[in-house]
């Protein structure tokens, strides 16, 4: 009787869990709720910082999605909606950072690197590739003038020990 | 020159060890308020305890703390003896009762004591949502001409108020008297 109750509490406190999060928007059309889904999940809650607002029980997050449905139904675009809550919570809530100078190294460091990368690797192959076909041991003509000498006088230091 | 580009590895080693070192010690949930410097929002809201509108020029003439609180707002409890206490000591603070029932409001102010110079009602969080606020308690700071010129989010306690927000208060009377 006792784990009946038990598994009663569990399956009613799951439901308040899972219908938390869901708010009733009667939307115009699909596109609209296309959008409402796109900016939802690009904008992030302030208050429980790394999930989006389409995904937050935040009572913030709640009234965040209800401002971007009005918005929507006032035929905002979606780039205003977007200024509208970076003017409010800063630069934070955009999940899609703006392209500016502040963000330059953050949109093209990786894709920089990797071109770096890539010039260094041809550069090293190709270094290796000219020493290959320019005589085989390394050597700089001057040094191996030097080598030669050296070698020459190897019998002089015999007689010496 | 062949020796420098050897040593090319550490230093770069060395870069991203101190960004990473200084890494620790950020406060990831430290958000700084967009509103920095810029004017309180326009707003014409009720008043808590009376009939009255306040409006955002309401705030002007002195340097203030504005104090986003709420009944429902468990933290809230824990300050508001603290801002008793500094209201006792002649700090200017403003109240904003955000998405909050006024009957439980006015209850709270006369039971624990009302420390607000202006109780403002926002009852709809329109103002709190053009202030930026995602929580309470949150607490401004502003000057005597309205601008925003601090935040903080979370409990003041003394030594908040000590170590963060009077010197900063202070510095805005002294910017006032001049």
């Amino acid at each position: 009787m006792k784990r009946w109750l038990a598994v009663a509490i569990l399956g009613l406190s799951l439901i308040g869990v899972t219908q938390a999060a869901i708010d009733t928007y009667e939307f115009a059309d699909e596109a609209e709720r296309t959008r409402f889904r796109q900016l939802t999940q690009e904008l992030r809650c302030p208050k429980c910082q790394n999930q989006d607002i389409a995904d937050s029980n935040a009572p913030i997050a709640t009234d965040l999605r209800r401002e971007i449905f009005r918005m929507l139904g006032e035929g905002q675009s979606n780039e205003q909606i977007v200024e509208f809550m970076v003017d409010r919570y800063g630069e934070f809530v955009r999940y899609k950072p703006a392209l500016n100078a502040r963000t330059l190294l953050l949109w093209y460091g990786p894709a920089g690197l990797l071109v770096g990368g890539f010039v260094l690797l041809g550069v090293i192959v190709l270094r290796h590739r000219s020493k290959k076909t320019s005589g085989g041991s390394g050597l700089s003509t001057d040094e191996q003038q030097r080598l030669d000498a050296l070698l020459k006088q190897a019998p002089l230091d015999k007689k010496e020990q | 020159m062949k020796r420098l580009i050897l040593l090319l590895p550490l230093a770069i080693f060395l870069a991203v060890a101190l960004f990473l070192y200084r890494g620790l010690f950020l406060d990831p949930s430290e958000l700084p308020s967009a509103l920095i410097d810029k004017p309180v929002p326009a707003f014409s809201l009720p008043a808590v305890l009376d009939d009255g509108v306040i409006t955002q020029d309401d705030l002007k003439g002195k340097p203030a703390l504005v104090n986003v609180w709420a009944t429902w707002c468990v933290s809230c409890r824990v300050e508001h003896p603290v801002l008793n206490k500094l209201a006792e000591r002649g700090v200017v603070i403003h109240g904003i009762n955000y998405k909050d029932d006024n009957a439980d409001a006015q209850k709270w102010l006369q039971e624990f004591h009302n420390p607000y110079q202006l109780n403002i009602n926002d009852e709809q969080g329109s103002l709190g949502l053009n202030l930026g606020v995602y929580g309470a308690p949150e607490t401004f700071l502003i000057d005597k001409d309205g601008i925003i010129r601090h935040k903080f989010v979370g409990v003041i306690d003394e030594r908040v108020w000590r170590e963060q927000l009077a010197p900063l208060y202070q510095g805005l009377v002294d910017e006032a008297e001049q």
